[in-house]
C-alpha cells in the first residue's frame, strides 16, 4: 500500500513504516521561535537545567514579530533571545532580516525535512516537500534541545486543482475559496497535500502562499511535492545539492480527494472574523476601508509586490485609504528597492516598513482604530488580530488589495488590471 | 482525578487571539499580569466574574489561530481547572496538555452557563449537577495521558529523559 508525503517524510524521520494515526518519535532537522513565543521557550528550558541546542546551526531563534521594538519589555525579550543564541551556538535571525516562514524557506529548510517550529504557520515550508508543523514554546523547547518530538502520524486530504486561473485570480483566491468550503475545522489533526496541473505550473512563490494558510483550515501541514520548480528555487539560493524528489505513491491512501478547476474561482474575501467566511469579491464590493496592508507570509514576496505595483504604477492611494507594504524579508526587500518597487508604492502613497510580520499581530506599525476596516493580504482575521478588537479585517489576494487602495473600497482587480 | 467547579460558556471559534489578545503582545513574559486579561475579547468581564477552578465550556475549534502557549498558560494561572469542548484546534490542545491544563473532548450543547459540573478523569465522565446529566469522553492517546500525569512536558522529560510513547 503506497503512501502519503506526511507518511514517508514522518516514516524517515522515526527509523520506521508508519502509518496515519500511529505515534511515534521522530527527527527534527530544523527548529524555530519566533519574539512572541521563543522567550517562553527559553525560560522551560532554563527551568529543567537543559538550555542546549541538539543542533545548532539549524536552530534559529527569530526576531520579527514586533521589529524594531516598539517597546521596552519586548526589547528584553528579544535580549533573551540573543543571549540564549551566544550559549547555546543556536542562530540569530534578528531585527530587518524578515518574517521567520520566508526567511527559513529562503536559508534552511530543505525537501524531505522535518520543521518543527513555535508559530502556528511554520507549515508554509510544505511548499518545498518539507514536513513543517506549528507547535506551542515547550514542544519546540525540547524539540531544540533534544532533537526530536513525537508525533501522531496524521491522515491526508488530496487536494487537486487543475486548470488555470482566470485573469485578476492568484493562489492566495484559491486558498481563501478551499478554507471557504472546508471550514476553519475542516482538516483539524489533518495534512492537506496540494497536487494537480495547477500547481504542477503555480511559482514556489504561490505554493508558499497555499501552505502558509493550511493551518487556516485546522491542518497539521501542507504538503507538495518537489519537482523542477522546487529545484531551481534552490539553485537560486545556492544549495542545488539539497534537492531530493519528495512525491506520495500512486496508490497512497487519502481520507479525502477533493477537485478544484482553478477557472472556476473568482477573486476571493474572506469577511470579518472568521477565514472561512468567504465570499466573492463582487459580493463585497462598495466596502470602505480605511487601511490596506500588503504583506506578511502570506504574501509579502516579490510576485505579490510585483502585481501590486503594477496595479499602483502612475496611480495613488485613495484619500481616504492609508496604504501599508511590509516585504516579507530582507532580501525581498532589497530585490524591490532595486527593481524600483518601492520607489512606486511611495509615489502611491504607501509606506514601506522594515521586514517583519507588521500590523499583523497586533503589535505595532498600523494597529485599527475603532469601527475602522482593513484588507490586508495576511491569513488571518480573528477579532482583535490586528490590535483591536473593535476593528473589522477583510482577507484578500495583493492584487484584490493594491485595487482596493486606488479604489477605497473592496474592489475587483480585474477592474484596474 | 476528580475536578468540581461552575460552567462558563463560549461558542464556537474561540482564536487564541480571544484568549490572549495580540495588543498584549508585551506582557508575554510577565504571564500574571497577561493572565488579567485571560478571555478578554470573548467576554471583557470574564476574569471580574470567573472562581478559580471554574470551567470554560466552549462549542467547536477551540484554540484555534496562533500557536502562543501563553492562551492555556494564562487560563491555567487564572484558575480555570479544565476546557470542555465540542472539539479543539490541534496546537491548542497540545499546547494544553504540555503546561498540564486538561482538555476535555465531549458534547457541549448539554451544558449551559452557571452549570455544576464533576470531571472524573479516570472513568471518562462529566457529570452535569445541575442537569442531573452524565457525558462520557474519549481516553487521552497514551503519550498525552503520561505528560497529563507528570504534570507537563517538562516534568515529563525530566522525569524520563525522552518521550515516553507507551
Amino acid at each position: 500500500m503506497g503512501k502519503t508525503i506526511a507518511e514517508k517524510i514522518i516514516g524517515e524521520h522515526s527509523e520506521r513504516e508508519v502509518r496515519a494515526g500511529d505515534f511515534v518519535v521522530a527527527r527534527v532537522d530544523v527548529c524555530l521561535v519566533q519574539d512572541g513565543t521563543g522567550p517562553l521557550a527559553v525560560r522551560q528550558l532554563q527551568k529543567i537545567n537543559l538550555e542546549k541546542a541538539y543542533n545548532p546551526g539549524r536552530t534559529v531563534l527569530f526576531i520579527d514579530h514586533a521589529v524594531p521594538s516598539p517597546r521596552k519589555e519586548l526589547s528584553n525579550d528579544h535580549i533573551a533571545l540573543r543571549e540564549f543564541a551566544r550559549k547555546t551556538g543556536a542562530s540569530l535571525s534578528d531585527i530587518g532580516n524578515g518574517v521567520c516562514h520566508q526567511v527559513i524557506v529562503e536559508s534552511l529548510v530543505n525537501p524531505g525535512d522535518i520543521l518543527i517550529g513555535a508559530d502556528s504557520h511554520t507549515c508554509t515550508a510544505g511548499a518545498l516537500g518539507a514536513f513543517a508543523t506549528g507547535m506551542g514554546s515547550t514542544d519546540v523547547a525540547i524539540g531544540i534541545a533534544l532533537g526530536k518530538t513525537w508525533l501522531r502520524v496524521p491522515e491526508t486530504f488530496k487536494i487537486n486543482i487543475e486548470g488555470d486561473f482566470q485573469r485578476g485570480v492568484y493562489p492566495k483566491d484559491l486558498m481563501l475559496h478551499i478554507i471557504g468550503l472546508i471550514g476553519a475545522d475542516g482538516a483539524t489533526y489533518k495534512a492537506l497535500e496540494f497536487d494537480g496541473e495547477t500547481i504542477r505550473k503555480m511559482s514556489l512563490s504561490g505554493r508558499l502562499t497555499l501552505c502558509n494558510m493550511a493551518v487556516e483550515a485546522g491542518a497539521k501541514a501542507g504538503l507538495i511535492a518537489s519537482d523542477a520548480t522546487t529545484k531551481l528555487f534552490l539553485e537560486t539560493r545556492g544549495r542545488v545539492d539539497k534537492f531530493r524528489e519528495i512525491k506520495p505513491d500512486r496508490d497512497a491512501t487519502y481520507e479525502r480527494i477533493i477537485n478544484i478547476q482553478a477557472s472556476e474561482i473568482e477573486p476571493t474575501i474572506s469577511l470579518p472574523h472568521t477565514v472561512d467566511n468567504t465570499v466573492t469579491v463582487n459580493e463585497t464590493k462598495g466596502i470602505k476601508i480605511d487601511q490596506v496592508f500588503i504583506g506578511t507570509c502570506t504574501n509579502g514576496r516579490m510576485e505579490d509586490l510585483r502585481v501590486a505595483a503594477q496595479i499602483l504604477k502612475d496611480k495613488h492611494r485613495h484619500p481616504n485609504t492609508r496604504l501599508v507594504i511590509g516585504p516579507a524579508s530582507r532580501g525581498i526587500y532589497l530585490e524591490a528597492m532595486q527593481e524600483g518597487i518601492l520607489e512606486l508604492f511611495v509615489k502611491a502613497g504607501g509606506v514601506i516598513l522594515p521586514p517583519g510580520c507588521g500590523p499583523c499581530v497586533g503589535v505595532h506599525e498600523g494597529i485599527l482604530g475603532d469601527e475602522e476596516r482593513c484588507l490586508s493580504t495576511q491569513n488571518r482575521n480573528f477579532l482583535g488580530r490586528m490590535g483591536n478588537p473593535k476593528a473589522f479585517i477583510y482577507l484578500g489576494s495583493p492584487a484584490t488589495a493594491a485595487a482596493t487602495a486606488i479604489k477605497g473600497e473592496i474592489t475587483d482587480p480585474r477592474e484596474v488590471l | 482525578m476528580r475536578l468540581q467547579g461552575k460552567v462558563w460558556k463560549f461558542g464556537d471559534d474561540i482564536s487564541t487571539d480571544l484568549i490572549a489578545p495580540g495588543r498584549f503582545f508585551h506582557l508575554r513574559s510577565n504571564l500574571e499580569e497577561l493572565a488579567k486579561h485571560v478571555l478578554e475579547d470573548a467576554d471583557p468581564e470574564f476574569v471580574k466574574k470567573m472562581s478559580k477552578g471554574d470551567f470554560v465550556v466552549a462549542g467547536k475549534n477551540f484554540g484555534l489561530g496562533s500557536s502562543r502557549e501563553h492562551a492555556p498558560t494564562i487560563m491555567k494561572i487564572a484558575g480555570i481547572s479544565a476546557v470542555l469542548a465540542k472539539s479543539f484546534a490541534r496546537i491548542f490542545y497540545r499546547n494544553a496538555i504540555n503546561i498540564g491544563l486538561l482538555v476535555i473532548e465531549c458534547d457541549t450543547d448539554k451544558i449551559e452557563e452557571g452549570d455544576e459540573l464533576e470531571v472524573d478523569l479516570e472513568k471518562g465522565e462529566v457529570i452535569n449537577r445541575t442537569k442531573g446529566i452524565k457525558l462520557t469522553f474519549s481516553p487521552f492517546p497514551s503519550i498525552m495521558r503520561k505528560i497529563l500525569d507528570d504534570g507537563g512536558l517538562l516534568s515529563h522529560i525530566q522525569k524520563y529523559k525522552d518521550f515516553q510513547l507507551k
